[in-house]
Formats: structure tokens, sequence, C-alpha cells
């Protein structure tokens, strides 16, 4: 940029250009534009690199990795009960939804099943941490379209749903408190009547974040019909969670998958959306988090009694074998192939996580697109850095 | 302030002096009170939560305290930006001025002006567009792709918006008769409407869409959103300002308020009776039987009236998301520029009808 100002290289520019084409003036250079690795759009370290024309992106490419903390591998020299503390920080957001889908696996491979009471627990914190994680999307939103106030309602009510998983388990963000046949501890006294509470809180804030956001004829102006997705390129792609039910494909691993889980005692509806734009993809995230709120609350209403630990041995030897187990998290379809060979700990782990595969189809959506709307369908797209370097 | 400067008879030297002090003040305190009252207190509000509250009573003195880190930082120079760094210094300095030389022209009182000029408007819509210079001299000269992208954008958007905004002024002119601010002013107090003269007779009734066109075009110029794209935190990480560290950054969040505070003060003038109160109220008929206490009330009078407007800047400001480059050209060209052509053509009929 600097050197425009020298004749020499004005001269040799117009000079090459005048060999291509008779029309110069209108004739304009390619910028490549580096949105990240820090970058508030990417909340965490995210790399996008966009060959742009003007404002336009002709070329874009996700560039991970650089928040790559080898959790696969660092399971591989810890206990089966020490890896939960690890995979907690995945989806760093919802993290108790993590531990849930490599304890199933670990129990499917011992062949123990969680006692009914702890499959409810499970499931009601499962959702909780989907309510936490999504509900800050929601406001997130605001702020990525340049709407600063929503966020903050979103970190209001979101200190709600997480002092609820503090007191169940001790941890915010990190509560590390499945166990392999079951759980940790019993739910606390009068967490059930607090639940319903926040619920309702919950549900209030949908309503806000709808009237605020999802009503505004700027944030439907900015979203509508921005960075569509195909319901056979979403499938191909390999999407899952609700950047997958937005374009329209009624698929969810809560419904149609039968694991150890409460969710086929409740009802519920699986949210879709036709369009599979930016706004279908916030919308259908918008009404998950009410059917979530609802899921809890028939949860709450069935707990059953009895004990939260089934009994398994002190020292936890997982039989040779392997199991992959996936679950519907917050992000998507979140799934652990893991192998054992009767050791404490496990021979190997893949982790399938939602983020990964969702920004795989960046390239392909952001062909053609302003640079204001790479911001629009990263936000929409959802993706947490944790989840995507792991 | 001028025709009492004149009448005490002081040198030269010492008038320049205290216009020049009327001037800092003129900018400075609507600018500290508005971000005060309207950044830090009724975001903080709007967002439940408190806000400063720890510098002074109420977190008052925060903007002194903010002054103080600003001034403390290093003024950093990025080492692309080194070969126009005399550039890249002066770009805020030029923003700031766009500032000030606007405010010269508003009236304050019947004899509180800096400058009468015939043609005040006119003047004020000229400089207002010297802050896109600083602007696009700053998103260029700071090397950086972001900032070159906001400068290209706020050029883009600012001479978009400076066309309604001169349209809409242009309503205001054909029914005043004037382009004189002052007697702008004058015309709405001492005027009537049909016969009743209780309120005087504020444009913002008879102009009220040129009116909203004006307040629109100036939230555009000011770069709040919704049309904030040139600064656009979370794409372009605050655009031209990127670069700009301690006081030239300072110089830059002044400027934008200051500027907020100073459109609002031109909106009022225009739109709301400026510094004036109905004449009728007090019995009087021009502006030399006003009594010289108005010299002291129309400061007061004219600053509750802008911070009103301010509120209103501020509050979509703060509760709105934000359009893209090419939604705001098309909104600029296809709906205001129209709108305010036809509001042209209808008030120049009826002030020949009437």
């Amino acid at each position: 940029m600097t050197m425009l100002g020298d004749r020499q290289q004005l001269a040799y520019i117009a000079a090459q250009a005048a060999d291509a084409r008779v029309n110069v003036e209108l004739e304009t250079e390619g910028m490549t534009l580096n949105i990240g690795p820090q970058h508030p759009a990417t909340h965490g370290t995210l790399r996008i690199i966009a060959r742009l024309d003007g404002e336009q992106v002709v070329w874009a490419e996700p560039s991970a990795g650089y928040m790559h903390r080898g959790y696969e591998k660092l399971t591989e020299v810890r206990t089966f009960p020490q890896v939960t503390a690890l995979v907690n920080r995945i989806d760093w957001l919802g993290s108790f939804a993590n531990e849930v889908p490599f304890i199933l696996a670990a129990e499917k491979l011992m062949g123990v099943e969680a006692p009914s009471r702890a499959q409810h627990i499970r499931t009601i914190l499962f959702e909780l941490s989907r309510i936490a994680n999504v509900s800050l999307f929601l406001g997130d939103l605001g702020v990525q379209l340049g709407a600063i106030t929503p966020v903050f309602f979103a970190f209001r009510d979101r200190e709600y749903v997480l002092n609820l998983i503090e007191a169940a388990t001790g941890g915010r963000f990190h509560p590390n408190f499945d166990r392999i046949g079951g759980l940790k501890d019993d739910l606390p006294a009068g967490f059930i009547d607090e639940t319903r509470v926040v619920m309702k809180k919950l549900r209030t804030f949908c309503d806000q974040i709808e009237d605020l956001l999802f009503g505004n004829e700027i944030f439907q102006a900015r979203t509508r019909g921005i960075g569509v997705i195909p319901k056979d390129v979403a499938l191909s792609y390999g999407l899952s969670g609700a950047n997958l039910r937005a374009s329209g494909v009624d698929w969810d691993l809560r419904r149609d998958q039968d694991i150890p889980m409460a969710w086929n005692k409740t009802e519920f509806k699986v949210i879709t959306h036709p369009d599979g734009d930016s706004f279908a993809r916030c919308w259908v995230r918008l009404q998950e988090v009410r059917e979530s709120t609802k899921i809890v609350d028939q949860l709450l209403d069935t707990i059953p009694a009895g004990p939260v630990m089934a009994k398994v041995p002190k020292i936890i030897k997982v039989p040779e074998g392997e199991a992959w187990v996936s679950t519907e998290n917050p992000l998507g379809e979140m799934g652990y192939y893991v192998v054992s060979q009767g050791d404490q700990g496990p021979f190997r782990v893949k982790i399938r996580s939602a983020s990964f595969n969702n920004i795989s189809i960046v390239p392909w959506l952001l062909k053609g697109v302003y640079v204001p709307d790479i911001i629009t369908i990263l936000a929409s797209l959802y993706f947490i850095l944790g989840d995507i370097d792991r | 302030m001028n025709a009492v400067l004149l009448s005490a008879d002081l040198p030269y030297w010492a008038i320049s002096l205290l216009r020049v002090l009327g001037g800092l003040v003129a900018v400075l305190l609507p600018a500290g009170t508005v971000v005060y009252l309207f950044l830090f207190k009724m975001l903080s509000f709007m967002q439940s939560r408190l806000g400063p509250m720890e510098a002074g009573p109420y977190g008052s003195m925060q903007l002194f305290a903010e002054v103080g880190k600003w001034l403390q930082k290093e003024d950093i120079v990025p080492a692309s930006a080194q070969p126009e760094a005399r550039i890249f210094k002066m770009a805020p300095l030029i923003v700031l001025a766009s500032t000030f030389l606007l405010v010269v022209v508003v009236p304050f009182g019947p004899d509180a002006w800096f400058t009468n000029f015939e043609t005040g408007i006119f003047y004020a819509l000229a400089v207002s567009s010297v802050s896109v210079l600083g602007i696009l001299i700053a998103g260029w000269s700071s090397a950086n792709k972001y900032s070159l992208l906001g400068g290209l954008r706020a050029a883009g958007q600012l001479v978009a918006y400076e066309l309604p905004m001169v349209l809409a002024v242009i309503g205001v002119v054909i029914q005043a008769g004037t382009m004189n601010l002052q007697e702008i002013v004058v015309a709405q107090n001492a005027g009537s409407m049909f016969g009743w003269d209780g309120l005087g007779n504020p444009y913002v009734l008879t102009q009220f869409v040129a009116f909203l066109i004006f307040m629109i075009s100036v939230q555009a110029e000011l770069s709040q959103t919704p049309f904030d794209m040139p600064i656009a935190e979370s794409e372009l990480v605050s655009g031209y300002m990127t670069e700009y560290s301690g006081f030239r950054f300072l110089i830059f969040f002044i400027g934008e308020f200051a500027t907020a505070g100073v459109f609002a003060m031109i909106a009022s003038v225009l739109f709301l009776g400026g510094w004036g109160v109905p004449f009728s109220w007090f019995g009087w008929t021009t502006i030399d039987s006003i009594d010289n206490w108005m010299n002291v009330a129309g400061p007061l009078i004219l600053f509750a009236k802008m911070m009103a407007l301010v509120f209103f800047i501020m509050w979509i400001r703060f509760s709105s998301p934000r359009l893209r480059e090419d939604q705001l050209q098309r909104f600029a060209w296809k709906v205001l520029i129209p709108i305010s052509l036809v509001n042209i053509m209808l008030t120049a009929v009826l002030k020949v009808a009437f």
C-alpha cells in the first residue's frame, strides 16, 4: 500500500495492466484479508483467509489449529474417569454435554448402565448446558451484527443456569460430574424447585430476544437469504445440529437413537426450518432453547427415586473392545470412538466434534458474499474454538 | 457573546482568547456530558448493569479518569505506516477540527454567537464534510486492511448521506426564507401557527419529514449504529481507528461524541427553535426586543434541547443492529433522497400558496 505513491511502481502496474486490458481504470487489485486468528468475530483463534475483490469474497478458507490441545493423544495417558476432566474443555460453554457421550461409550464397553435416576439427572444437566450454551449464542449474535445490548441480557440469564449447574456439580464451566455407572452425587436440596423458576425465566429471555433481535427489520435484512445452505449440500458436508435442521433436515439424535438417557421419556418437538439461511439457523436455535426448557420441566416432574450410581469396581478396567456413542450436543453431533485394550485407560479415542465438521462448509458458503456477511454467516454457523481444535 | 465582548472594548487578542475558550466549552462540555450520561450511564441501565460507580459520585469523574489513562498511553505509529507518519498523526486532528469549525455557526443566544454568517447552514453542511477527509486519511495511512476497508466505507457512506441531509435542510431554508441560523431561530420563535403563537412555529411540526431525514442522516454522518459499518467492532475491529492509540484515539473518541452534540445543536436550531423560547411568552416581537438574560438562558435551553436529541441518537445506537454497506447506500439513494425531494417540492408549493 505504501508503495503506491511510488511513480515507478504505478508506471509498472499501468504497463502490466495495459497489456492485458484496454480499460485500466476500473480494474482493481485483489486483496487477501486475514480474519483472525485474533479477531472478535471468531470467538477464539480461528483464522479465515479471504481473498477479496473489493468487499466481495472470491475465495475463503478456514485455517484451524491455533488452539490445538491434543486431547485425543492426552486421553491415552489418562484413566477412564480422568478423561472427563479433559473433554469438559472441548466445547467449554456446554461442558457437561461433552462428558456424556464418552461416559456412555465406556459404559457400553463395560456393559453397565446407569440407574434410572442418574439417567434423568444426566439428561437434565445435559439440557441445562445446552440452554447455557445456546442462550449465550443468542446474545453474541447481536454483538456480531452490531447490537450491543442483547448480549448483556444473555449473560444475565445464562448466569441463572450456570448457578444451577454449579449447585448440582460444583463447577460452573467444568463440572467433571459424570462417572462411569452414574453420577458423582445426587441433586442438592431445593434444586428441582429452583430449576422450575429458572426455566420460566429462560422462556421470558427467549421472548425478549425474539422481540429485540428476531423481530428487528435490520436483523432480518442482514440474515434472511444470507448464507443459504441447501439440504443436499448440508448433508454432503456432514453438518449436524441446528445447522442441519435449519436446512430442513429432520434429524435429531435425541429422538432418533436409543441410548440410555431420559429423552425418550419426554415429549419434545424437533425444530426445523425450510430456508437454510442465517436467519433459519438462529431461529432454530432460539426455538430449541424453548424446547429444552420444556424437556427439563418434564424431566423434573418424572424424576424417579433411587440410587445415582450403579455397582462398579473401585478401579475401573474397561474390557477390550471398541465403542462409538454420539449425542446431540448444543453444537451438533458429538461422538467418541473409544478403543480399549483392557487397561485402566483408553488405548485410543477419536473425538468427533460438531464445530469441526460444521465449519468445513465455510469455503463453499463464503464464496461471493460481502465482508459484513462473513461475520453474519460465521456467527450463525455457531462454532466454538475448543470444539474445532480439541 | 460577540456584542458583549465588543461593548467591553477588549483588545483583539483577549476577544480571540475568549472565543477560543468559548469554543472549547461549546465542544467539550456537550461531549463530556453525552459520554457520561448516555455512553456510561444510560447504556449501562439499558443493559441491566450500573456502569462506572467508583470515580466520583455515581462515577461522574469516570471520563476524567479515562482521559488520564489515554494520555498516559504510548503514541504508537505502526511500522508500515511510518512512511506517512505525519499524515497518520494528522488525521484525528482533522476530524476534530471539523467539529470545531461546525460549532462556530451555532447561535447560543440573541447576542451569544461566534460568527453570524448570512449563509450559516450552507457553511455548516460544507465543513461537516471535512471529517470525511480525516477519516479517509486515517484509514489509508494506517496501512492496515481493516482500516482501509473502514476508511473507504466511511467515505462512501458520508458522501451518500450528505445529500439527503442537505435536501432535508433545504425544506427548512425555504420555509424560513434565510440561510442564517440566527434568523431561522427567530423565525421559528416569533412565528405563529394559523394565528396562534403560543408555541411559536417550530419547524419540527411543519417539516417533520425533513426532521426525520435529517436525524437519520446525522446518525449516518456520525457512523452510529445502525450505520456504523466504518467502525464495526465485530467485523472491522473499529475500522479506521484500529491503529490509533493514546491521545490520538482519544481525539477520535471525543470527536465522535462532540460531533454528535454539535449536530444535535444544529438540528435543534433548525427544527426545535434553537436557543429561543416562543417570543409570545414574554411579549417580545423582534430579536432586538429580547431581554438580555436570554444570553445566559439561551445556551442552557439549547443544551437541554440538544440532550433530548442526543438521547434519541444514542437510544437507537445502543439498541439496533448494523446494516450492510449496500443496504445503507440503497436506503440513502432509493428512500431518503426521493422523499426529501418530494418534501422540498411540497414545501415550495405550500410556501407560495400561503
